[in-house]
């Protein structure tokens, strides 16, 4: 018996038989966005995502040229900026969206937190979101290495000196990060394999589980929102809030390319383990508050070594992070918790005048 | 208690505890040696205990210094104002970045986190939180020497 032909086409009722078309279609119908004074926040984790996307697309194509071995991967992204064509432009798209996805990751948290977002019942979201967050500084940390040049060897160095710092197993993680005692050519093999392999892996998994949150509870409404009272009004996400999303990832596609084209990424000096570190050294933008901070600790502090104070008040910070949805019981019950506000905000300024002072202070005085 | 059980129930929780404890050795046996293999293989330590420059005494000008290689790390050999030769480990005891001379100063300084140094190898001034390791220099007609103190 030949099949019925559908409303839609022999093809739809084919496919349909066999993936399940309608309930897909329902299911990408039932989600709805809820419209209030706040709903300009609900974007950046959609924009997180389509600029991780660029960072699958871009990071695929670059892996074509780059050799990771330490003999060989600062040559072959010279050569890849300088013979292969657009070399320089997926490299430099490569980079920009790193920044530029770490900025809306951080737009996303933040505006996540001081919105109360992660009030029962996302818990989980909230906590798989942080550990997204700590996996990006991951692919930002590892893959700042791989073009091994003197800045990036040097920020390495101290990068996972920091963990070696760590009491306990500080010395044994610091042998696992990187491949022996010193910043070798194996710590570029491994921070290769953990790039391209493992934390891909490891987002799959997280990321996954942090979208099926998101659809399942939908989006969160505010506190201050719910107690105005009201009707509610929303509006469905497809196609209206996919469409708006839309058009925000054509605008970061826009900029990215503006930025590629006329702030291509630099690759510098190739590293030399037998050189000073240059002067006026620097992490990307992102650990910039943290490495400020390291500057300004003294070497004791109540007989203490200071940069152990340092990682472990930053640890702590984590872990405050991670576990805020049970430290905040006020917005759980509806109320408004006004201390996490105010360290919300604390922390925010923190981060902005640190990082300001690391771009702008004398890095020799 | 021993008389209310079931029969089969000793006999099923020692069934339960025998594959249980199964599963749980084969997983390990799994993992310990993935987790093995991560480790890195032990280097040895470097045996250098003395190393002779490339560079010739005279050619080091006063308040200058230069990194050279002593086994696998770093070294700093400083020409000090008054024309004297000193060496230290040239890895700042903060967070291991290579240091470098300052003329300006007359100081080993540490670009990374802007750590101080005199020339006897003591941290004076920013976060390291301990002195470079020192090093003998013997200088041999034109050839420099440098060595681990005894």
């Amino acid at each position: 018996m030949p099949p019925a032909v559908g409303p839609r086409g022999r093809l739809w009722s084919w496919l349909d038989e066999r993936v399940g078309l309608v309930e897909l279609e329902k299911l990408a119908h039932k989600k709805q966005v809820p419209i209030h004074r706040h709903r300009i926040w609900y974007y950046f984790g959609g924009m997180t995502l389509f600029l991780f996307g660029i960072q699958v697309a871009t990071g695929i194509l670059l892996l074509l040229y780059y050799r990771p071995s330490a003999e060989e991967a600062y040559e072959s992204v010279q050569f890849l900026m300088a013979e292969v064509q657009f070399g320089w432009l997926i490299r430099s798209i490569h980079a920009w969206s790193a920044n530029l996805m770490i900025l809306a990751l951080f737009i996303h948290l933040f505006s996540v937190l001081l919105l109360r977002a992660y009030r029962r019942p996302r818990e989980l979201t909230w906590m798989s979101g942080v550990a997204l967050f700590g996996v990006a500084l991951g692919f930002g940390f590892t893959g700042y290495l791989l073009p091994w040049n003197e800045l990036s060897y040097f920020a390495t160095k101290v990068g996972t000196e920091i963990t070696g710092a760590v009491p306990g197993l500080g010395h044994f993680m610091l042998r696992l990060l990187r491949g022996g005692d010193e910043v070798t050519g194996a710590t570029l093999t491994r921070f290769y394999g953990i790039h391209v392999a493992i934390l891909p892996a490891v987002v799959m998994a997280i990321l996954g589980l942090h979208l099926y949150m998101v659809q399942k509870h939908g989006m969160s409404v505010p506190p201050s929102v719910e107690r105005q009272g009201g009707p509610r009004r929303t509006m469905p996400f497809v196609p209206d809030f996919l469409l708006r999303d839309m058009v925000g990832w054509l605008s970061a596609l826009a900029v990215l390319a503006a930025l590629a084209a006329l702030l291509p990424a630099e690759l510098g000096k190739k590293a030399d383990p037998f050189a000073p570190a240059p002067i006026g050294i620097k992490p990307e933008w992102y650990f910039m508050f943290m490495f400020q901070t390291l500057k300004y600790l003294p070497s004791r502090i109540l007989g203490i070594e200071g940069e152990i104070v340092g990682i472990l008040g930053f640890g702590i910070a984590g872990l405050f992070l991670l576990l805020l949805p049970f430290l905040d019981r006020t917005a759980e019950r509806g109320g408004r918790s006004t201390v996490f506000t105010w360290i919300g905000v604390g922390i925010i300024v923190y981060v902005i005048v640190l990082t300001y002072l690391g771009y702008t202070a004398s890095p020799t005085k | 208690m021993e008389a209310t059980m079931e029969p089969g129930s000793t006999r099923r929780s020692f069934v339960n505890w025998l594959l249980g404890t199964s599963a749980g050795a084969f997983v390990a046996s799994l993992l310990y040696p993935m987790a093995r293999y991560l480790v890195p293989p032990p280097t040895g330590e470097s045996t250098a205990v003395s190393v002779t420059l490339p560079v010739k005494a005279d050619d080091l000008k006063p308040n200058t210094g230069q990194i050279f290689k002593f086994g696998s790390k770093p070294a700093i050999l400083v020409r000090t104002a008054a024309g004297e030769l000193r060496a230290f480990t040239a890895v700042c005891t903060h967070l291991n970045c290579t240091v470098q001379y300052r003329p300006d100063l007359s100081q080993i300084w540490c670009a990374c986190h802007n750590g101080h140094f005199d020339l006897n190898g003591h941290n004076v001034a920013g976060p390291p939180p301990r002195p470079l390791d020192a090093y003998v220099v013997n200088v041999r007609g034109t050839q420099i020497v440098v060595s681990k103190g005894a």
